[in-house]
C-alpha cells in the first residue's frame, strides 16, 4: 500500500517509540526510503528528542543539592517521623 | 545511580521506623529529576528550587502513604507535577497559560515543518550550546498540557504508563499529547535542525525502546 506523507507524519511518534504494528511499520519504512521530505521530518524530530534527553540541556543550579539537603535536614529534625497518612 | 527496588523498599521501611536520616539517601538519585521537571513547568529557577524542596519535604512527611505499588520515582514525580501545576495555577497572571482548558486536545494543525533545503551535513549542530538553548526555549513555549507529557516522557524518560499515572490521565491521552508536543517542537526547531545529518539506523535506538 502506498502511504501519503500526511499519514506517515501522524505516526512519527509511534514510529520513534517502536509501537507500530509490523505491517504498518513495513509500509512506513518503505515510504521513508523513497521520501526525502518524510525522512527529514523524522530525523529532525528524532534530533529534538536526543537534545531533550541530553543531560547538558538542563543544568542544576550551583549548590542546589546542598541547599536541598540542608532544608530537608531541618524538616526531618522538626518532625522526627513521617506522619501516618493511613487514617 | 538509582538504588534497586529492594534497597529502596528497605530504606523506606527503615525511615518510617525512625531512621529518618536515611531519607537523604533515598531521594538523592531523584534530586535532578524533581528539579528539572518542575523547572520546565514553572520556568523560573528560584521558584523551581523552592518547589523541589517543598516536594521532598512533603514526600518525607507523607512517606507512609507510599504503597509500593508504583515505583518510588513515579510517586515522587507525581508529587512534583502536582506542585508544579499548583504553582502554575497560582501564577495564572500569565493569561495565555491555562492548565484547565482542554481545547488543545481538539483536532488542530499539528503538521510538522517540511524541510525543503534539507541536506546531509555533519551533526555538530547538535553539540552546540545554542542548540540546547533553542530547545529549552521551544519547550517553554509548549502549552502546559503538552509540556508536562513531553517532559516526563522525553526528558525524564518515564514510560507511557508511568507518565499517565503521574499526570492522572489515560495512556491514550499521553500518546496523543506526546505526538503533538513532539510535532510542535519539531516545527519550532526545524529551522535549526535542518542542517543536521540523518541518524543512522539504530544509532538512537536505545532511547526509544
Amino acid at each position: 500500500m502506498n502511504l501519503e506523507c500526511k499519514h506517515v507524519w501522524e505516526r512519527i511518534s509511534e514510529y520513534l517509540d517502536q509501537q507500530l504494528d509490523p505491517k504498518l511499520l513495513k509500509d512506513i519504512e518503505k515510504h521513508l526510503e523513497n521520501c526525502e521530505v518524510c525522512s527529514a521530518i523524522l530525523d529532525s524530530t528524532r534530533n529534538t528528542l536526543v537534545l531533550t534527553a541530553d543531560d547538558r540541556t538542563y543544568e542544576l543550579p550551583v549548590g542546589y543539592s546542598e541547599r536541598l539537603h540542608a532544608r530537608l535536614e531541618k524538616a526531618i529534625r522538626e518532625k522526627a517521623k513521617p506522619e501516618d497518612d493511613s487514617a | 545511580m538509582p538504588a534497586t527496588v529492594e534497597r529502596e523498599k528497605e530504606l523506606i521501611a527503615r525511615i518510617i521506623a525512625g531512621e529518618t536520616n536515611l531519607f537523604h539517601e533515598l531521594i538523592r538519585p531523584y534530586e535532578r529529576m524533581v528539579y528539572i521537571s518542575i523547572l520546565t513547568m514553572v520556568r523560573n529557577q528560584q521558584e523551581a528550587e523552592d518547589a523541589a524542596q517543598e516536594v521532598m519535604i512533603n514526600a518525607f512527611r507523607h512517606l507512609k502513604a507510599f504503597r509500593g505499588d508504583a515505583k518510588f520515582s513515579t510517586w515522587l514525580v507525581t508529587i512534583a507535577m502536582n506542585e508544579a501545576r499548583q504553582r502554575l495555577r497560582k501564577a495564572k497572571a500569565a493569561p495565555h497559560e491555562s492548565l484547565d482548558e482542554d481545547k488543545e486536545d481538539r483536532e488542530g494543525d499539528f503538521t510538522p515543518a517540511v524541510l525543503t533545503d534539507w541536506r546531509e551535513i555533519p551533526s555538530e549542530a547538535l553539540e552546540k550550546k545554542e542548540m540546547r538553548q533553542k530547545l529549552r526555549e521551544a519547550v517553554e513555549q509548549l502549552p502546559p498540557l503538552y509540556r508536562e507529557v513531553l517532559v516526563l516522557r522525553d526528558l525524564e524518560e518515564l514510560n507511557q504508563e508511568e507518565t499517565a499515572s503521574a499526570l492522572g490521565i489515560k495512556v491514550t491521552l499521553v500518546k496523543v499529547r506526546l505526538h503533538r508536543a513532539r510535532m510542535m517542537l519539531q516545527k519550532m526547531l526545524a529551522p535549526y535542525l535542518s542542517a543536521v545529518a540523518p541518524a543512522r539506523k539504530g544509532f538512537f535506538g536505545r532511547m526509544f525502546q
